[in-house]
């Protein structure tokens, strides 16, 4: 029984990767951490360990498959607007080892700040792109990604969505394969992007667009079901598969369905159906992209419906019944939810560090107007809520130091950024040398509870390393305080909060208390340690 | 043979036990299965929930489609209703019945019982008090499941070796004492199953 992740990070195992790089990120950290406690990637000496962000991962990853190796670089859907310059670019250069790149969607926002679809970035990067139905077809599409990245020297971009990623069934493991010895590239110049190699090397792209969609054409992920009620022909893309079948408990689809599941588009599978069908319905999960493309901006053609006609929710992931009312099946009234029922949105654990300096900070800020509070991802992001309703913004990784440098260069000040450890080195550093470049009037607090606790308790980049940062960026060394969470300390951490937010100059304070659960954790695991001693 | 099976409760309490125990036993007993989980916030004290699917026949869908759930197994009074419009008219509700308040607007617990018991078929069981009675409290999860065991559609003695399989590394008193709970549990199950024939 493997997750959706699990399955990926398996099957990657098996395709041959020498390494693997990501940064967490719901919902694909399940991938990394898998390989990393994995004894079959241990006994192959595959490289893993947490990047500082997506970025230097997919660059990384590109790094392995230049010297010819397998690699798989995962990260969650807005992880790839970060991964996104060395992303598009390695379309480009193109693969020598196997390159494969993992996005995880999360539509309706499981726990994210859009849904936004990766399969976007695929078409942009004119790269194949595999999105899986199942774990299995999970497992079996990394072995086949690989191949395909190999044979046409290409990186392969595979989409999968929260409900395969965390979800388990049982997936069957076939493949084990020796990883590649160090090679070259044969075209030494392939990734020189001057713009001399870059044309030729884009030329190449365009021309062998062909060949993807060919590949997409004979693709056994690619299945055409002919129905006999032709009145109306189904397009599906990946999960979205599930829930036409979940629709028809015998399976007796009477309708011509096309399950696309590997991209570019198969165009003469699509034609087929189109030509055949009086009407199309088009399920994906995400945007609305195959929709679109068959539609065309003038929708001249035969009825398209799906996403952009209201037959679907334009917005949310799909589900088994939202397939159903699309369908025309009536599904009967079923119990509301009772009344009494509340809200239970997460909170801050009971003794976590972020809730004291939450307090503390909206204790100095009494004296100033409000909305001066610039915060970021992570654990703290619910210091938005009540009771401490303490911060203005929170819009993408490393966004707190930067939103707040502009605030104060428009005049709007003190400005106070809020960030954590991981999210600091992951996109908050370069922002803190424009602040300090600039001279901006803010003031940072750096929240390091020694790891990544949103996303569960990865190992943080900044650990150990968050003063000597700061300063090496040019924050003035008085203007840089370690403080300790915890109201015994509570005058003097006030003092030096006041004190800082009102200096006209950068400043950073770094609330250090572990976060309780990685705590709870490590105790735990010495004394399972113990045990083990004990019993020897 | 299929059950749909929601699995409920709040962040940090450990639902995913409960679903590991008919995991396993799914697939001793050769069923199919799929089960979606929660993952993501590390936070505690959110609602949270598990879509766990069993079924002889291969499972298309990961989610649950509404009205068809067979069973709400949630460790939470409040959270076993949060999921009502996925029952099914003739599903089960199985519960504990001890709140967990970390809201400020949690429901007064008489009209939470209303509701549960408004379900025609419900079991709603003080399995936090049981355990500690006990002496095991943190098998609390474990008695209902052991309320939830005669209408998992799988074979008590299956269930059984599942928790002796999934306590195997913390050796034979954890093992006992989860048995022992989920006797308990199946117990009072079916004690009610027998005085709701005979009144
Ligand atoms: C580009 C991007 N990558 C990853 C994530 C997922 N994510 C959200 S918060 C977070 C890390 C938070 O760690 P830290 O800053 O140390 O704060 P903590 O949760 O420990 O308080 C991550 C990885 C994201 N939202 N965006
Ligand atoms: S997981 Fe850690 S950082 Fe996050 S709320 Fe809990 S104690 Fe705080």
């Amino acid at each position: 029984m493997l997750l959706g992740d699990e399955a990926i990070a398996q099957g990657a195992i098996d395709a041959g990767i020498s390494g693997a790089y990501a940064y967490p990120g719901t919902p694909s950290t399940e991938i990394m951490e898998y390989i990393m406690n994995s004894n079959d990637a241990k006994d192959k000496h595959i490289r893993t360990g947490w990047s500082a962000n997506e970025k230097t991962a997919m660059e990384a990853a590109l790094g392995m498959s230049y010297a010819g190796k397998r690699v798989l670089v995962s990260m969650k859907h807005v992880g790839l607007n970060v991964a996104a310059d060395a992303f598009i670019n390695s379309a480009i250069t193109g693969a020598n080892g196997g390159l494969v790149i993992l996005a995880a969607d999360d539509p309706s926002m499981h726990s994210s700040q859009n849904e936004q679809d990766s399969r976007f970035y695929g078409r942009f990067a004119m790269i194949p792109i595999l999105e899986p139905s199942s774990q299995q077809e999970a497992y079996d599409m990394m072995i086949y990604a690989f191949d395909i990245s190999e044979k046409f020297e290409i990186p392969v971009l595979i989409r999968i969505a929260t409900r395969l990623a965390h979800s388990r069934a049982g997936v069957e493991q076939h493949t084990s394969r020796e990883q590649n010895e160090i090679r070259l590239p044969s075209e030494p110049k392939q990734f020189i992007l001057l713009p001399a190699n870059a044309r030729r090397r884009y030329k190449l792209l365009l021309r062998n667009q062909a060949m993807f969609e060919e590949a997409s054409e004979k693709s056994s992920f690619n299945v055409y079901f002919d129905g006999s009620d032709k009145s109306l022909g189904i397009i599906t893309c990946g999960i979205a598969y599930n829930y036409l079948l979940e629709n028809f408990p015998d399976r007796d689809i009477p309708n011509p369905i096309l399950k696309i599941d590997q991209y570019p588009i198969p165009r003469n599978l699509v034609e087929k159906i189109y030509y055949s069908c009086d009407e199309l319905l088009i399920l994906e999960d995400g945007y609305p992209l195959v929709e679109e493309l068959l539609k065309g901006f003038l929708a001249t053609g035969k009825k398209i419906k799906g996403r952009l006609d209201g037959t679907l929710p334009r917005d949310g992931e799909l589900t088994p019944n939202i397939v159903g009312k699309a369908l025309g099946k009536e599904f009967e009234e079923t119990r509301p939810i009772p009344e009494i029922v509340k809200g239970r949105p997460p909170q801050l654990c009971k003794g976590c560090p972020h809730i004291y300096t939450y307090e503390a900070l909206n204790d100095s800020l009494l004296e100033y107007t409000r909305g001066r509070v610039f915060s970021d991802i992570g654990c703290y992001t619910l210091g938005a809520l009540e009771p401490f309703e303490a911060i203005n913004t929170c819009v993408d990784m490393g966004a707190s130091i930067t939103m707040a440098k502009g605030a104060a260069d428009a005049g709007f000040t003190p400005a106070v950024s809020v960030i954590g450890d991981s999210t600091f080195t992951h996109s908050g550093m370069t922002g803190l040398l424009d602040a300090v470049n600039d001279n901006s009037s803010i003031t940072v607090f750096i929240l390091d509870n020694a790891t990544t606790a949103m996303t569960g308790g990865q190992k943080s980049s900044a650990y150990g390393k968050i003063e000597d940062i700061c300063m090496a960026l040019g924050v003035g060394k008085d203007h840089i305080h370690v403080i300790d969470p915890l109201p015994k300390h509570h005058d003097v951490n006030m003092e030096i909060f006041k004190k800082e937010i009102a200096y006209e100059g950068v400043s950073v304070i770094i609330p250090r208390r572990e976060c309780i659960q990685t705590v709870a954790r490590r105790l735990k695991m010495a004394k399972k340690i113990k045990e083990v001693h004990a019993t020897k | 043979m299929k059950r749909d099976i929601i699995l409920s409760g709040v962040g940090g309490q450990g639902i995913l036990s409960i679903a590991n125990v008919i995991g396993l036993a799914a697939i001793e007993a050769g069923l199919h299965i799929k089960q979606a989980e929660v993952h993501g916030m590390s936070q505690r004290g959110g609602d949270v929930q598990s879509n766990l699917r069993i079924s002889d026949r291969e499972i298309a869908s990961d989610l649950i489609p509404k009205g068809q759930c067979d069973m709400i197994l949630s460790v939470e009074p409040m959270e076993s209703l949060r999921y009502l419009p996925m029952l099914a008219p003739e599903g089960w509700l199985i519960t504990n019945n001890k709140p967990f308040v970390n809201i400020p607007d949690y429901p007064e617990m008489e009209d939470v019982m209303k509701e549960i018991e408004s379900i025609p078929n419900n079991i709603a069981i003080d399995a936090d008090r049981l355990a500690k009675e006990m002496g095991s409290a943190r098998s609390a999860n474990m008695i209902v499941l052991g309320a939830a065991s005669p209408y998992l559609g799988i074979e008590i003695k299956v269930l059984e070796n599942a928790i002796k399989k999934l306590f195997k590394s913390k050796g034979e008193n954890v093992i006992n004492l989860n048995l022992k709970a989920f006797g308990m549990g199946k117990h009072i199950a079916e004690k009610k199953a027998d005085e709701t024939v005979s009144s």
